[in-house]
């Protein structure tokens, strides 16, 4: 008797303990492509940011933070179920990162529905803060809108007046080359001609002769992934970049252009929010990532970062995990880190800061294996996201 | 018609066993059932749902290779378009969930006449490569068809009202509603199986040019298998389609062709619970394995080529071998 009232009042002194130091915990999915075409730029890469985010948060906040992540292999119902499974049974409070429009547009939904916090730093598609935006989702790094008026305007501004577009046959394409010739012809330049490309396509080479033979001086890749590594590839083959014709990717990353080398990238102009090499800070932050990976970060895995590290900061200042007062803190409070400078996100989620469009170097520019661009223009952040009155948005009165 | 009956007879007389196996096979369904019954109190229920969903469709896929002795590399294109009508009208129409599946369904049923009528003429590889050639029709047609939303797929499909009465947004109800449609069509499978018109179709399979000189129309018995292999594709991906709210590309691509062969063969080619096994393994690899990234297609890799190299007959093919009883 007397035994078990001892064992009692140890397991309850024991619970009080546990009271008395409970800490907020959080746990974060980053979920991603970790083994088909995006594992370069998204995959482990952007878990070891989300750890460094932690890191950096510090562990004397009283929030202990777990990561965990997932392989969507870029199919929506593969990313909604495992986005399902973790709300439901794993406790995750929010995801982060999330490649491939069609997935992010699935998760944006089913985060709604469970009112957690979708944190998107991989998607390109610029439904997630206009016409399908959500009170549960902050789209950190870049989009469509921002990718074609960054590229398009700025080239127009750096003297590409006219241009012929290599365009993916299907509704990522067709809405790619639309946005950018608007915003070419807005901009006082000239579209020449386009010609639609078989998706996915391996053999180029007709398509680019027309290019060339077009005269056009800017040739526009709306196109992605595989195409757009196919489409450079063939087009240094026929020497396009070295008859004075620039080559525009609209979706092209720096582990893109890093894999391609800059023997066959070099002259190619694109637009990029992130690179490793712009000052001090971001220089620092991708040696300790480098350190870990192998490799420098790219602009998703920097956002993944800057997006986590801002949420922890909410989490702290609201005292609370709950999803809508945590994203109305993260888009009350201002943001800060050391990838992204200082910064806001809007009502509507979109997260808000300089991009920069960059020109791959030529192979004697260089000066070492990761020194792949030379800035050609700087956007400044509230040129270079879509204005807040035109996305549609409903959050946004 | 006196034909039929004899050949019946005759096949019956030469199968050992005939009387104990239905025996077997009532109870493997009971325990099914009762297994369905119970698991979402044990599993999470939305995973359950996408392994049944598969189940159905690599049965109706066996239905086809393991008893028609046809093997269609453009399955794909039938679960996919499928569940892309079935989406559609649950979204844009506000079909109740039942009422959409079976426009899936009999979509996917037009679309396998149409294709299945011209396949069937060639043999072999030949079939194969026709097969996979419309699918891959049926693929690009979903890319560009303005209604099914690119590359986007359809999302965001409601649940809606059973009947227009009973809620499937709670899990349990939809899986419940899941469950009673996936094991109507396992039993239709079953029955038509076990049909005169599956005995045929075994006939067919095993020496068509015998079944010709028997004075059986091969060409249209394989057509309506064939028509009855697409449709229960159909019926898979279109409930599919209402279970993850979302139809999309991955549905008609060549890959899900494939991956329908995978669970076929792993689970046991032209036995009946195999492809159910096949799937159930497919899936909680998929999902289970999410985490390791990569691996988990090499480690489907592997378990293709094991299955290939040491038990061609597949898991439940190899069970049946040992227990002397088909399964």
């Amino acid at each position: 008797m007397r035994k078990t009232g001892f064992i009692l009042a140890t397991l309850a002194g024991l619970l009080m303990a546990g009271t008395a130091y409970a800490q907020t915990k959080v746990k974060i999915g980053v979920m991603n492509d970790r083994s088909g075409l995006y594992s370069d730029i998204t995959g482990e890469g952007s878990v070891v940011a989300a750890q460094l985010a932690v890191e950096d948060f510090g562990a004397d906040k009283g929030i202990t933070v777990e990561i965990v992540s997932a392989d969507h292999q870029n199919k929506p119902d593969i990313g909604s179920n495992i986005a399902r499974q973790w709300y439901d049974t794993e406790e995750v409070d929010a995801i982060a990162d999330v490649p491939t429009s069609s997935v992010a547009l699935a998760i944006n939904d089913i985060t709604r529905e469970k009112n957690k916090v979708f944190l998107n730093s991989g998607a390109a598609t610029s439904d997630l803060t206009g016409a399908k935006c959500s009170p549960n989702t902050i789209h950190w790094t870049y989009d469509t809108w921002q990718l074609a008026h960054g590229t398009g305007g700025a080239m127009v501004a750096a003297g590409g007046k006219t241009w012929f577009f290599l365009t993916a046959d299907y509704a990522f394409g067709h809405a790619l080359e639309r946005d950018t010739a608007a915003v070419v012809k807005a901009a006082g330049g000239e579209v020449v001609g386009s010609v639609k490309t078989p998706f996915p396509g391996t053999d180029f080479s007709s398509f680019l002769l027309q290019a060339q033979s077009s005269g056009a001086q800017v040739i526009g890749l709306a196109n992605a992934g595989g195409d757009t590594i196919n489409s450079i590839k063939q087009a240094s083959e026929f020497g396009i970049t070295q008859g004075g014709q620039a080559i525009a990717g609209l979706l092209v990353f720096a582990n893109d252009v890093h894999a391609l080398g800059l023997d066959v990238a070099q002259g190619l102009v694109l637009t990029e929010t992130f690179y490793w090499d712009l000052n001090d800070d971001t220089r620092k932050w991708s040696a300790r990532f480098e350190e870990k990976t192998g490799k420098k970060p790219s602009m998703v895995q920097a956002g993944v970062y800057g997006a986590v590290l801002h949420y922890l900061k909410a989490v702290e200042a609201a005292g609370t995990k709950d999803a809508q007062a945590v994203v109305a803190k993260m888009k009350e409070m201002p943001t800060d880190d050391v990838l992204f400078g200082k910064g806001q996100v809007r009502i509507d989620g979109r997260k808000i800061h300089d991009a920069y469009l960059f020109r791959v170097k030529k192979p004697d520019q260089s000066k070492g294996e990761w020194d792949l661009y030379e800035t050609v223009a700087t956007i400044p952040a509230d040129k270079a996201f879509r204005p807040l009155n035109e996305g549609g948005c409903e959050l946004v009165k | 018609m006196a034909t039929d009956s004899e050949m019946i007879d005759v096949v019956q007389v030469d199968r050992p066993g005939a009387i104990g196996m239905p025996m077997l096979h009532k109870a493997i369904f009971i325990g099914l059932l009762l297994l369905g019954l119970v698991a979402p109190f044990m599993l999470y229920p939305i995973f359950l749902m996408k392994v049944m969903c598969f189940a159905l469709f690599a049965c109706a896929f066996n239905l086809l290779l393991g008893f028609g002795g046809l093997l269609s590399f453009g399955h794909a294109a039938y679960f996919g378009s499928a569940s892309y009508i079935s989406a559609y009208t649950a979204k844009a129409w506000g079909f109740t969930p039942e009422l959409a599946i079976l426009c899936g369904t009999g979509a996917a049923a037009i679309l396998g006449l149409a294709i299945g009528s011209l396949a069937i003429r060639r043999q072999g590889i030949y079939f194969a490569m026709v097969t996979l050639a419309f699918a891959q029709m049926v693929f690009f047609f979903s890319l560009q068809a303005p209604f099914t939303g690119g590359e986007d797929g359809i999302q965001s499909v409601p649940r809606g009202y059973l009947l227009g009465l009973i809620s499937m947004a709670p899990d349990r109800n939809l899986y419940y509603f899941v469950l009673g449609v996936v094991f109507v069509g396992l039993l239709v499978i079953y029955r038509i199986i076990h049909s005169p018109f599956g005995q045929v179709l075994k006939g067919i399979r095993d020496n068509e040019a015998r079944m010709v000189s028997l004075g059986y129309r091969t060409s249209r018995y394989k057509l309506a298998v064939f028509v009855l292999s697409a449709a229960l594709a159909g019926l898979a991906g279109a409930t599919k389609a209402i279970v993850f709210q979302l139809a999309s590309l991955t549905d008609v691509y060549w890959t899900m062709s494939g991956e329908v062969v995978l669970m076929t063969l792993l689970g046991g080619m032209g036995t009946v619970f195999g492809p159910i096994l096949g799937a159930a393994v497919i899936v909680t690899m998929q999902n289970y394995l999410a985490t390791f990234g990569d691996w988990v297609t090499i480690g489907q890799g592997i378990i293709f080529v094991v299955a290939v190299m040491l038990f061609r007959e597949g898991i439940v093919g190899v069970i049946a071998r040992i227990i002397r009883r088909p399964l």
